[in-house]
């Protein structure tokens, strides 16, 4: 009989710890499809960080090394330096990339490391039990935004991905989300080529994904994926908001 | 060669491959060193890391793949490479920091001082660990211990510090680089992707109390380990001495040139030089006080080693101390004032004044 679905390789035969109706589980599904479609698993480097993805390599059967709050990119930098024809990545939630770590992704984005960025944007510091984020929406009442997040004194909601994007060590960058199947989908394509960009060396990458977290957002999952259409993408539209690749393309076509 | 690039060379020859650093005076020489020459090496990466937290960063993740690696800062980036130092003992991986200690707290000077021997010796991030310290007083010691640091880092997979100060880092001394030992590290420890085999992980997060605490004690175990085996010292002038100066890096070479002085005066001084400061030479030191009974500690600082000579002499001996924090460099001259006033008296009638003459420092004699 033909298998037609099954376990990537790339996961490991454990159930994870992620809430009912979390985006990490299936962002962590999608990264080891396509690593185990890439054919990477024995040549894949994972750096997951502080936050609800601290037990991913419990989780992912690639080889993995914790990084300190924040500072995934730099561990990976000192990673691909080393081992430059592997793929290697780092898993951060916003707290983690757009709060503590925003030096880290900042420079590793302008260096052009040719590292990916896996960016799990969920509006909330998810594991210390849902304080309010860098990327929180204005309004969202968080545990340390108890009246919801006001300008005047919390700030604006932080765009890291078109942030980044203007950086021109920029290769990939793309926002997606996993809150219905062809969102899914279309993410794990975004992963795919960021993964791509990284082995043809062509220099950073970035895929963030609005991530349901019912559990801080106080919803229902169902609710949650509505509250990411209605809400979070006003604030975050989903697209590509860098593509070296597009860009040379259209180039040639012109030419 | 100048201190700073002396340990770049060092490392280098000693298979460094990967060096991350942000600039701050007075270290400045050695990253510029290892951005012009380990670029040139077969596979050594330079980075100027956007902070010293990168940096640090950097070279766990270069180390965690295999790589010898270094990085180095004065004393405030130190404290913000504390972070990274204390995840790198929890995942033990091995690496090299190097200090140029400058004066401080807070921002300082960028004068030579010693100010951070306590954050150096006692782990100084979080945590029950502790990093192997080598204070170099030497041109030729820059060399040679830059060459044991990588070798220990790698015996016992824990980051080594290299202790020294700006003085240290500016001056210019002939060395001679020795054939470094060839690397012996074990490859199961190497992150290098699980090929078709079992993957692994590195990791300092363990949540399971039972499962930290014996990962506290297995890293207590090695730290035991390190202090019986790897505790370095200089003894110098103290066959006969009445009185002993205990004093590391810089402050050990000004003690020597005192030691000269004080010995033309007629007294008999010598010295004790802590290279290890962690693991302390406790047991050469205790061992000392056997025959003699006058210690005086001396540091650029307000006194922190001494906290460490009390610990292996209190009861045994008396000890005095003398420190000048804040970037200030004293004379020898000076030193042989302070220890001739405090150099034991045996005979009530003696009058040292009409000795020996009593030689002018900068707060008179
Ligand atoms: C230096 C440091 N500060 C604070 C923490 C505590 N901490 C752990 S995870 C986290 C935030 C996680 O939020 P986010 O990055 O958004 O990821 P999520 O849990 O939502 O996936 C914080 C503040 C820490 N581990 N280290
Ligand atoms: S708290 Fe939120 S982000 Fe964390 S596991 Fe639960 S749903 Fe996911």
């Amino acid at each position: 009989m033909k298998k037609i679905f099954g376990r990537p390789r790339s996961l490991k035969p454990t159930p994870t710890h992620y809430c009912p109706g979390c985006g990490h589980s299936i962002v962590h599904r999608l990264v080891a499809e396509v690593i185990d479609e890439m054919d990477m698993r024995g040549t894949s480097i994972g750096v997951p960080p502080a936050g609800c993805a601290v037990l991913a390599y419990f989780y992912f059967d690639i080889d993995m090394i914790e990084a300190p709050h924040g500072r995934g990119p730099a561990l990976a930098t000192g990673v691909k330096r080393v081992l430059p024809n592997h793929l290697v990545f780092s898993y951060q939630g916003d707290g983690d990339l757009a709060a503590i770590g925003t030096a880290e992704s900042f420079h590793a984005a302008n260096r052009g490391e040719n590292i990916t960025i896996i960016f799990i944007n969920n509006a909330v510091y998810g594991m210390t039990g849902g304080q309010m984020a860098p990327t929180t929406i204005l309004g969202q009442k968080t545990t340390t935004s108890p009246p919801g997040r006001t300008p005047l004194l919390d700030g604006y909601p932080v765009q890291m991905s078109e942030i980044l994007a203007q950086l021109r060590g920029a290769a990939y960058i793309e926002r997606c989300t996993v809150n219905s199947p062809p969102a899914v989908m279309k993410t794990k394509r975004a992963i795919r080529k960021a993964f791509q960009y990284q082995m043809d060396k062509r220099g950073f990458s970035m895929v963030e994904v609005l991530s349901p977290c019912p559990t801080n957002w106080k919803m229902s999952a169902v609710d949650a994926c509505k509250w990411i259409d209605e809400v979070m993408t006003k604030e975050f539209p989903l697209g590509v908001l860098k593509d070296i690749g597009a860009k040379e393309a259209g180039k040639e076509k012109k030419s | 060669m100048q201190g700073n690039c002396v340990i770049g060379e060092a490392a280098i020859r000693a298979g460094c491959r990967f060096y991350a650093g942000y600039p701050i005076t007075p270290q400045n020489e050695l990253t510029e060193y290892m951005a012009e020459h380990l670029r040139k090496t077969d596979g050594g990466v330079f980075i100027q890391s956007e902070s010293e937290i990168a940096a640090i960063n950097m070279i766990a993740g270069a180390s965690a793949a295999g790589a010898r690696s270094m990085t180095s800062s004065s004393s405030p980036g130190i404290s913000l490479k504390q972070e990274g130092i204390s995840s790198m003992a929890a995942c033990e991986l091995p690496g090299v920091i190097v200090n140029m200690m400058r004066g401080g707290p807070g921002l300082g000077n960028i004068r030579p001082s010693q100010g951070d021997y306590f954050q150096a010796t006692r782990g100084g991030g979080h945590g029950d660990y502790r990093t192997i310290v080598l204070a170099p007083a030497t041109g030729q010691e820059l060399a040679d211990l830059t060459m044991d640091a990588f070798d220990l880092a790698d015996k016992y997979r824990t980051p080594v510090m290299i202790l020294a100060d700006g003085m240290m880092g500016q001056m210019m001394e002939p060395v001679v680089f020795r054939k470094p030992k060839p690397r012996q590290y074990p490859e199961c420890y190497v992150l290098k992707g699980a090929g078709n085999g079992k993957s692994k992980f590195i990791r300092g997060l363990i949540l399971d109390a039972i499962e930290m605490e014996e990962h506290n004690w297995k890293l207590a175990r090695k730290y035991n380990l390190i202090s019986q085996k790897e505790t370095r010292c200089e003894i110098h002038e103290a066959k006969d001495a009445e009185m002993v100066i205990v004093a590391y890096g810089t402050a050990a070479r000004v003690a020597k040139g005192a030691i000269r002085r004080l010995r033309s005066m007629g007294l008999k001084v010598g010295l004790f030089r802590p290279i290890s400061l962690w693991p302390f030479p406790t047991r050469e030191l205790r061992e000392l006080s056997e025959h003699i009974k006058h210690f005086i500690v001396f540091e650029m600082s307000t006194g922190q080693m001494l906290d460490d000579v009390r610990l292996a002499l209190q009861g045994f001996a008396n000890i005095d101390f003398f420190g000048r924090p804040g970037g200030v460099v004293p004379t020898p001259a000076e030193l042989s004032n302070v220890v001739s006033r405090r150099y034991p008296q045996k005979d009530a009638y003696v009058d040292r004044f009409l000795r020996f003459k009593v030689v002018e420092g900068p707060f008179g004699p």
